[in-house]
């Protein structure tokens, strides 16, 4: 079967600094991975490539053996690539309930529909399963930009998985939150993965956090890839201990 | 805040509709009818500007060549080509349709303030050309003449009163059908461009082609609002086309309220008392109409329909925080 996402030597440079180096990368279908770096390491950079934000100076990215590379996030996102952001990316005159009703109709492909009314009624039962299963059905009639900030990012990612993607990217699921918050969010993440059974792959500072919850982890370090594997393997991995660890300048994971 | 469902926006617009034809047929106040009249035009055009600005966000600072060009397209087809009233409806709106797409294409991928200023260069190119072009339009001394208006469907438009129904009857369909766009999946659509065009664009949103649909609707409800104008005045004039009408739409939306789908109406009715108050006590007209702005723009800080729509919310909100705090002690 072909991979649900597949990375090769992906590059990105902005003026002198690369960015993103020589990425390849497989993501398998209904896999869980985490993506871990020191800050300004190029992970924010590696989704905006993946998800069309930004157009890469040379590699191929795949979904599902098909290349993406130059389409437009608008093509992308029905190829089945959907997004967070590490700062929440709202409409922030609309309620919880009508962000969603609003990218389900969307994905219905009826949002220039100019004769029938919002919401189409088919939007509703596929908005309210996801507002459900992240824990934001009492907000519904709650207006975005009064959310606090923890629910921000859970609509921000219910924005996200409205669509029915195969391949889900959260930059910074837990950015900005508590300890206590960071966990109940990360296992609504999990939860959500185990539920949809889609392809998630998560930018994640908390070490503690990523070593609990995923199968998977790539370490990033200036743009490139410097390892790849469980996380006994990371834990064990030279590189990853010096890049972490021992050069003094390098940011410490919390 | 949710839309009327459609069933209800039916009914209320054939209700008003009814009340004014039954008001307007008692009466045989002339001021009145004229009043009627200069309203339908501005609030439809003032209307349109809101479904762009408001709704879309695109702050159109030269909207008002949709409007001087509705009447001078109407105006000319009709002395010209000796057509129905309705043919000429009809005419008009497909070619401010066609101006906007041209226009539209080139202004929707500009954000903001460039936005703003190359609309407004538009309309300065617009009234420029009106003008130069002499002998089709009259150039400033305006089209002349006189705009035939010859009945149809039993309609004599010459008549002040039958002028003053179907203007009462263009500007509830219009308000009706622009209702009906802001309710749609698309209005929905057009709110979300506004609020955050990058995430809608990952949502799978063409989002300039959005922006270009809603650019196309607004011009063609503007151009309805000034061939009104030419009926009502039986000629064109480039004043129509000139920037200050733009800038009095913008006055007249920010005055009654841009997130209130009904504030621009206010803000028209409001508008016209102004006018014709002020003017009546003093020549410096200019000079109350920016006081009045600036009390409602720093007083209020919105539009008055906003504000009345916020504080009844505001009342309603404290009514059921108030009763459920009865029914806690009551039981
Ligand atoms: N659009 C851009 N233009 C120029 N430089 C950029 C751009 N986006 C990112 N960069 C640079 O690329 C490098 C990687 O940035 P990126 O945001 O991908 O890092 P990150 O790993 O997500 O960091 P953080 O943990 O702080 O979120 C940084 O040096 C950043 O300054
Ligand atoms: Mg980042």
């Amino acid at each position: 079967m072909t991979a649900a996402l597949e990375i090769r030597d992906l590059q990105k440079s902005f003026g002198g600094v690369r960015a993103t180096n020589n990425v390849s990368l497989t993501f398998e279908a209904g896999s869980l991975a985490a993506v871990i770096g020191p800050n300004g390491a190029g992970k924010s950079t590696f989704f905006n490539l993946i998800s069309g934000a930004l157009r890469p100076d040379y590699g191929t990215v795949r979904v599902e053996g098909r290349d993406i590379v130059g389409l437009s996030r608008a093509e992308i996102v029905k190829l089945g690539i959907a997004r967070a952001f590490q700062v929440a990316s709202l409409f922030s005159t609309f309620t919880v309930g009508d962000s969603l009703l609003a990218a389900v109709t969307s994905g219905l492909d009826q949002s220039e529909r100019m004769l029938s009314r919002f919401p189409p009624p088919q939007a509703s039962s596929r908005a309210e399963e996801v507002a459900d299963m992240l824990g934001l059905t009492s907000k519904w009639r709650t207006k975005s930009s009064t959310l606090s900030h923890g629910d921000q990012k859970l609509l921000d990612i219910a924005i996200a998985l409205v669509r029915e993607p195969r391949v889900l990217l959260l930059d910074e699921p837990t950015a900005g939150m508590g300890p206590d918050e960071r966990w109940r969010m990360i296992e609504k993440v999990r939860e959500m993965w185990t539920r949809q059974k889609i392809t998630v792959v998560f930018i994640e500072h908390d070490m503690d956090i990523v070593f609990a919850v995923a199968p998977r982890i790539c370490v990033l370090c200036y743009g490139e890839i410097i390892a790849d594997g469980t996380p006994d393997e990371i834990r064990a991995n030279a590189r990853v201990i010096e890049a972490y660890l021992g050069t003094p300048n390098a940011e410490a994971p919390p | 805040m949710r839309a009327l469902s459609f069933s209800r926006a039916l009914a209320l617009a054939a209700i008003v509709l009814g009340l004014l034809f039954a008001l307007l047929s008692t009466t045989a106040n002339h001021a009145l009818m004229d009043f009627v009249i200069r309203l339908a035009s501005l609030a439809i055009f003032a209307t349109s500007l809101n479904l762009l600005a408001g709704y879309g966000g695109m702050v159109s600072f030269g909207h008002g060549m949709f409007y001087g060009f509705g009447a001078y397209f109407f105006a000319l087809t009709m002395q010209r080509a000796g057509v129905s009233i309705p043919v000429a409806i009809v005419a008009s709106i497909l070619g401010s349709a066609l101006l906007a797409a041209i226009v539209g294409v080139i202004c929707v991928r500009l954000k903001e303030i460039y936005f703003s200023f190359v609309t407004l260069a538009f309309q300065m190119l617009i009234h420029a050309t009106i003008l130069a072009a002499m002998p089709l339009t009259g150039g400033d001394q305006g089209l002349r003449g006189g705009v035939p208006r010859p009945p149809f469907l039993g309609l004599n438009l010459s008549n002040q009163k039958q002028l003053c129904m179907f203007s009462a009857f263009l500007l509830i369909v219009c308000l009706f059908a622009m209702h009906h766009v802001v309710s749609s999946p698309f209005g929905a659509t057009l709110r979300m461009t506004r609020d955050n065009a990058d995430r809608a664009a990952y949502l799978g949103i063409a989002v300039d082609r959005v922006r270009l649909k809603a650019f196309i609707i607004a011009a063609v409800f503007a151009s309805i609002g000034g061939l009104l104008q030419a009926l009502f005045v039986s000629g064109a004039y480039p004043d129509f086309a000139y920037w200050t009408v733009s800038g009095e739409g913008i006055f007249v939306i920010m005055l009654g309220g841009t997130t209130t789908f009904l504030g621009p109406l206010l803000g028209s009715v409001l508008m016209l008392l102004l006018n014709d108050f002020v003017s009546r006590f003093t020549e410096y007209h200019g000079l109350a109409l920016g006081s009045v702005i600036l009390v409602v723009a720093l007083g209020l800080r919105k539009g008055v329909g906003d504000f009345v729509v916020d504080w009844l919310s505001a009342r309603s909100e404290a009514d059921a925080s108030e009763r459920t705090k009865t029914t806690e002690a009551a039981s």
